[in-house]
């Protein structure tokens, strides 16, 4: 389907079309078994200028926006949905520092950051606070002209490779999520150190670890924002980023359609090859519509926030939970296409299902996201009623 | 450093098809390419720019389109690129060729590093890399698998030989022709491609660059083809299917009657 | 006056020389010519390469001419004699000299003329014997200790002062990474014509000039090149297609010093030469080679290759497929871009058999293939195939060799 991209979107897409069959596509199943961080990726995206892209042109950057950090996402997804995570969360830990970051702040991490010299994080999720993130109990308190953070974050994506972290902490306790604040930590700060890598069911080459912070003191002016802000930067960050988990989901999705309409052509059955097959057929056009499906909503949603729309957290939640459903529900039909292949390391589907759940989960559960829609629709219906 | 690549846009030979009518090439649908050993040339002189300063010119002798590769070749960090291009040039065989490069290499100012790939995949010749060398009167070495260093005017390479390689030290000016062992070329990058968008090609006409013009194309060139064929089919031999215990059976007992033996002795 | 003409009165607008161009120089889309309603030929000389192809089609109607000229050579009739290069590396003679060697003499049945040979070094007197019992009449050597090894400055000089002294009408060099680089800069010392890669040579009975043929374009096409108004018409031959000279009996050739002409300086400097033993025989004296393609699939499978190779006492090869996949190095790549191997047995697993790769081995004595593709195009060139899994052909067929089969 086309989308209309302008010739500059192309380029950007194509050039990270070219990347993830190039050099990411041969190494994903190793990564995938090892569990190494992709820095060798990192090297190339950066040389490409891909992490420029969403970077306001001030700071090093190329000036665009969600959308073509969508684009970008969902190419390298396509190769594989853990590489991938090495470009999509360090946007998400990038993203506070564009949009809340002082002048300073921005100048100090943003260039460095466009040429992909080091990559970001985002620390919100503890082991009491997922869904709940209210419920987070890290403090950061203020002391003269410091603060000393204390707490554990869990399950980081990056956590240990980044080298900058915003990390969402209560500086006023008392006053619960409105006492809470974003600050930016660097890694090897002083205080500050990483539990163990995860061993994950799938984004093996992600690298997902606990931030650890004993009396870990910064300076104030690490701060993004206002005390008390913590969790309008991480709502306001959630909304940018969410159409890049919806972009994962869905290059996950076309990586598995793809795998699954061409195996159907070779395999042959009973004197035919399978994709002859009625039954075969449904299924594929059922997964493809999904994809478009997915597609067209994350591209809307990714636009809508780039044109600067106020309200984008419904239509941020319905790209992500339609997108994620379709991975999961794409990647399981895949491996059964696959059928006893589909099911052996040694094709490529079962580690994009694997892959596929996590999308499901993180960035705000499903279920979370479907409350949002809920609760919208209910309040925007009684504001219409009166 | 003053660094010069030669370039040449050529068909992509690897999936070039003969139509079998008319036994000739199909070209449509067949791409123009940067002729991929000058791609390694390119990127070897961007390593050397960074490493030791200076600029990356890229030139190309070929018809207008042939511009479409020079703006690839800013993608991919070129600084300056010029098209060589005119009807005069018609024709020409690596000799002439390697004349009006040089031509156009003196009028640019010359370089101390000229470097182009090892060979272009439609012509195969390699020749005229060694021939732009002889025309500015500079050393030349071919093959070169690794540049070791650059200091004081003098360069150390690698030379790919058949059973290993020579250490070659040579005193700049200095052409090179290179071989893929040599590096692995970068990805284009954004900013490469959006200055490589915006960028204006000039051209390079043989009369710009102080060219004899008898020297020039079909005149200028000793060698002349004179048929163009394709090469015959050969036929096929004897197919076996089945079990691989009974085809590899049936391969051996084939062999053998025919007197030949494949196992080692 | 441009090089190529369509006549447009004579042009019926048959569209054959379209379909005849390489360089996709032909439209249709002139004036009307001679056939009412049809446009006529229009060339491009930017993609021209007047390679004539389109004259031949158009024989019929003789409605393209093209009008060769060249600027002046040298007297031609002033030149006689079929010389080689003798490339020496390592203490010997190069293996690929007794085949130009070879060609020569098969040269000199046409021309009766003598075949003499370059041999320029320091101590090469020694190699003077060998070439002589190869049937050359007349060496020419400089054999000097201010000669050090092969030098581009130093060799191009002196061979081109030697070509111009004694006027040799043929010039033969070996494909090789010396005679590639060295006759290039001859010739264009001299400004004469040099053929590359040359398959096939022979002597055109009826201009006695040496019809020069080369595959190009990948190998999907083959340019037989005239070299008309300069001297010496300068080739380089590739490497095992030419048979290699008979041993003469009684050599009657003779040696003529050439030490007048002094060694000129150099810029370039010899460090050292550093050996590279690969593990598997080497690939062109290989007489068995088998050889993987991207059917192997993955890099762990080249131990299946390897595996065979040993049971044959053979040298592992590829395809260009897996070597820009990084499966296997480049010094093992057999093909256009690759190395020509003449093996007694090549055994292609997994490779479909694209022109390239046959241009580097179809010249092999007797081709096994192993493919699971029966439409595979290397069938059409193998002498015995199995169509089938080579995850399974090859264990069955190394356990057999290992058994004594």
């Amino acid at each position: 389907m086309n989308y209309f991209l302008t010739d500059d979107q192309k380029m950007i897409r194509d050039l990270a079309a070219q990347i993830a069959r190039e050099k990411i596509a041969p190494i994903a199943a190793d990564f995938d078994e090892s569990g190494e961080f992709p820095w060798e990726v990192v090297k190339t995206l950066a040389q490409a200028d891909l992490y420029r892209v969403f970077i306001p042109t001030e700071y090093d950057g190329l000036g665009g926006g969600v959308f073509e950090m969508c684009l970008v996402v969902e190419e390298l997804s396509r190769a594989c949905g853990g590489i991938s995570l090495c470009y999509a969360a360090s946007a998400l830990g990038t993203i506070p520092i564009i949009l809340y970051g002082s002048e300073e702040q921005k100048k100090k991490y943003l260039p460095k950051l466009a040429a992909g010299e080091i990559v970001a994080a985002f620390g919100l999720t503890e082991a009491g606070a997922g869904s709940d993130a209210a419920g987070i109990k890290t403090t950061a308190k203020p002391d003269g002209d410091s603060y000393v953070i204390n707490g554990t974050k869990q399950w980081i994506t990056n956590g240990g490779e980044a080298s900058i972290y915003t990390v969402i902490a209560l500086t006023d306790p008392a006053r619960g999520v409105r006492g809470s604040s974003a600050i930016l930590v660097e890694k090897d700060h002083p205080g500050f150190t990483f539990g163990k890598k995860e061993n994950k069911m799938g984004i093996r080459a992600s690298a997902t670890r606990e931030l650890v912070f004993q009396d870990c003191r910064v300076p104030k002016s690490n701060i993004l924002g206002k005390e008390g802000m913590g969790f309008l930067v991480a709502m306001r960050t959630l909304d940018q980023s969410r159409p890049g988990v919806a972009s994962q989901a869905l290059g996950i999705a076309q990586g598995a359609l793809d795998k699954a309409v061409e195996y159907s052509r070779e395999r042959r059955q009973f004197g035919k090859p399978i994709s002859a097959f009625q039954g075969m057929q449904f299924m594929l056009a059922d997964m493809a519509t999904q994809v478009e499906a997915a597609r067209a909503l994350t591209y809307a949603a990714a636009k809508s926030i780039d044109a600067g729309e106020k309200d984008v957290s419904r239509m941020s939640a319905m790209a992500k939970v339609f997108a994620s459903d379709t991975a999961m529900k794409v990647t399981t039909d895949a491996v059964q296409v696959l059928g006893g292949y589909g099911y052996m390391k040694e094709y490529p589907v079962e580690k994009m299902m694997r892959d596929a759940k996590i999308t499901q989960i993180y960035e705000g559960t499903n279920q979370i996201q479907r409350e949002v829609i809920g609760l919208g629709l209910i309040k925007e219906s009684a504001r219409a009623r009166k | 450093m003053k660094i010069f690549v030669c370039i040449k846009q050529v068909p992509d030979t690897t999936n070039v098809r003969i139509n079998p009518e008319t036994n000739t090439l199909v070209r449509e649908g067949v791409q123009s390419i940067i002729n991929p050993f000058d791609v390694y040339a390119i990127e070897e002189a961007v390593r050397l720019k960074e490493k030791h300063g200076g600029t990356v010119t890229v030139i190309t002798m070929g018809p207008p389109q042939a511009s479409e590769a020079l703006r690839e070749c800013i993608s991919l960090g070129a600084d300056s690129v010029y098209l060589v291009s005119d009807r005069a040039f018609a024709g020409a065989d690596t000799l002439a060729t390697a004349y009006a490069l040089s031509c156009a290499i003196r009028h640019l100012g010359g370089a101390e590093v000229i470097l182009m790939g090892r060979q272009a995949i439609d012509g195969d010749t390699g020749q005229v890399g060694p021939g732009v060398a002889e025309n500015l009167d500079i050393s030349h070495v071919t093959d070169i698998r690794k540049i070791e260093e650059v200091t004081d005017g003098r360069i150390v390479v690698e030379r790919l030989l058949e059973e290993g390689y020579a250490r070659i030290a040579a005193r700049l000016p200095v052409v090179l022709t290179v071989v893929k062992e040599i590096n692995t070329p970068r990805l284009p990058s954004l900013k490469g491609k959006l200055a490589a968008k915006k960028a204006e090609v000039p051209v390079l006409k043989a009369s710009d660059i102080g060219a004899d013009v008898q020297r020039l194309g079909l005149n200028g060139s000793p060698t002349q083809v004179m048929k163009i064929f394709t090469p015959p089919k050969p036929g096929g031999g004897k197919k076996f299917t089945g079990e691989p215990a009974q085809t590899v059976g049936e391969l051996l007992s084939e062999l053998t009657a025919a007197g030949i033996t494949i196992r080692k002795r | 006056m441009d090089p190529i003409r369509v006549i447009v009165q004579s042009c019926v607008g048959c569209n054959l020389c379209f379909k005849a161009c390489s360089y996709g120089a032909i439209t249709m889309d002139g004036p009307v010519g001679a056939r009412e309603g049809k446009p006529t030929a229009v060339i491009d000389l930017q993609k021209c390469t007047l390679c004539g192809a389109c004259v031949e089609a158009c024989k019929r109607y003789k409605a393209i001419v093209i009008t060769r000229t060249t600027f002046k050579g040298q007297d031609v009739k002033a030149y006689s004699g079929i010389c080689v290069y003798a490339e020496h590396r390592l203490g010997k003679l190069a293996s690929v000299v007794p085949e130009i060697v070879g060609a020569a003499r098969e040269l000199q049945k046409e021309l009766s003329a003598p075949v003499t040979a370059i041999l320029v070094g320091n101590g090469v007197r020694t190699y003077t014997q060998e070439l002589l019992e190869l049937g050359v009449d007349e060496i020419w050597m400089i054999d000097n200790p201010d000669i050090g090894d092969f030098d581009e400055d130093v060799h191009a000089e002196l061979v081109a002062q030697i070509l111009m002294e004694k006027k040799p009408e043929i010039f033969l060099g070996g494909g090789t990474v010396v005679g590639r680089s060295l006759l290039p800069r001859v010739a264009a010392k001299i400004l004469t014509g040099l053929t590359a890669d040359c398959t096939e040579l022979s002597i055109d009975p009826s201009t006695m000039l040496l019809r020069q043929t080369r595959p190009a374009f990948g190998g999907n096409i083959m340019a037989t090149i005239l070299t008309q108004n300069h001297r010496p018409q300068m080739a380089t031959v590739r490497h095992k297609v030419m048979k290699p000279a008979a041993k003469v009996e009684n050599p009657q050739g003779k040696v003529v010093e050439l030490s007048h002409i002094p060694v000129p300086k150099t810029r370039l400097e010899f460090l050292e030469f550093v050996e590279e033993k690969t593990s598997t025989v080497n690939l062109v004296e290989a007489d068995v080679i088998v050889s993987g393609g991207r059917g192997i699939k993955d890099p762990k499978n080249f131990a299946l290759i390897e595996k065979l190779a040993l049971a044959t006492g053979g040298a592992v090869g590829a395809s260009r497929a897996a070597v820009d996949a990084g499966w296997i190095q480049y010094s093992h790549q057999v093909g256009q871009t690759g190395k020509t191997v003449k093996p007694k047995v090549y055994i292609a697993c997994g490779i479909s058999g694209a022109i390239q790769h046959l241009a580097g081995m179809k010249g092999s004595d007797m081709i096994v293939a192993i493919n699971s593709d029966p439409n595979a195009p290397i069938f059409d060139v193998a002498h015995y195939g199995i169509v089938g899994d080579l995850f399974q052909v090859i264990p069955e067929l190394v356990k057999r060799l290992e058994n004594g089969a």
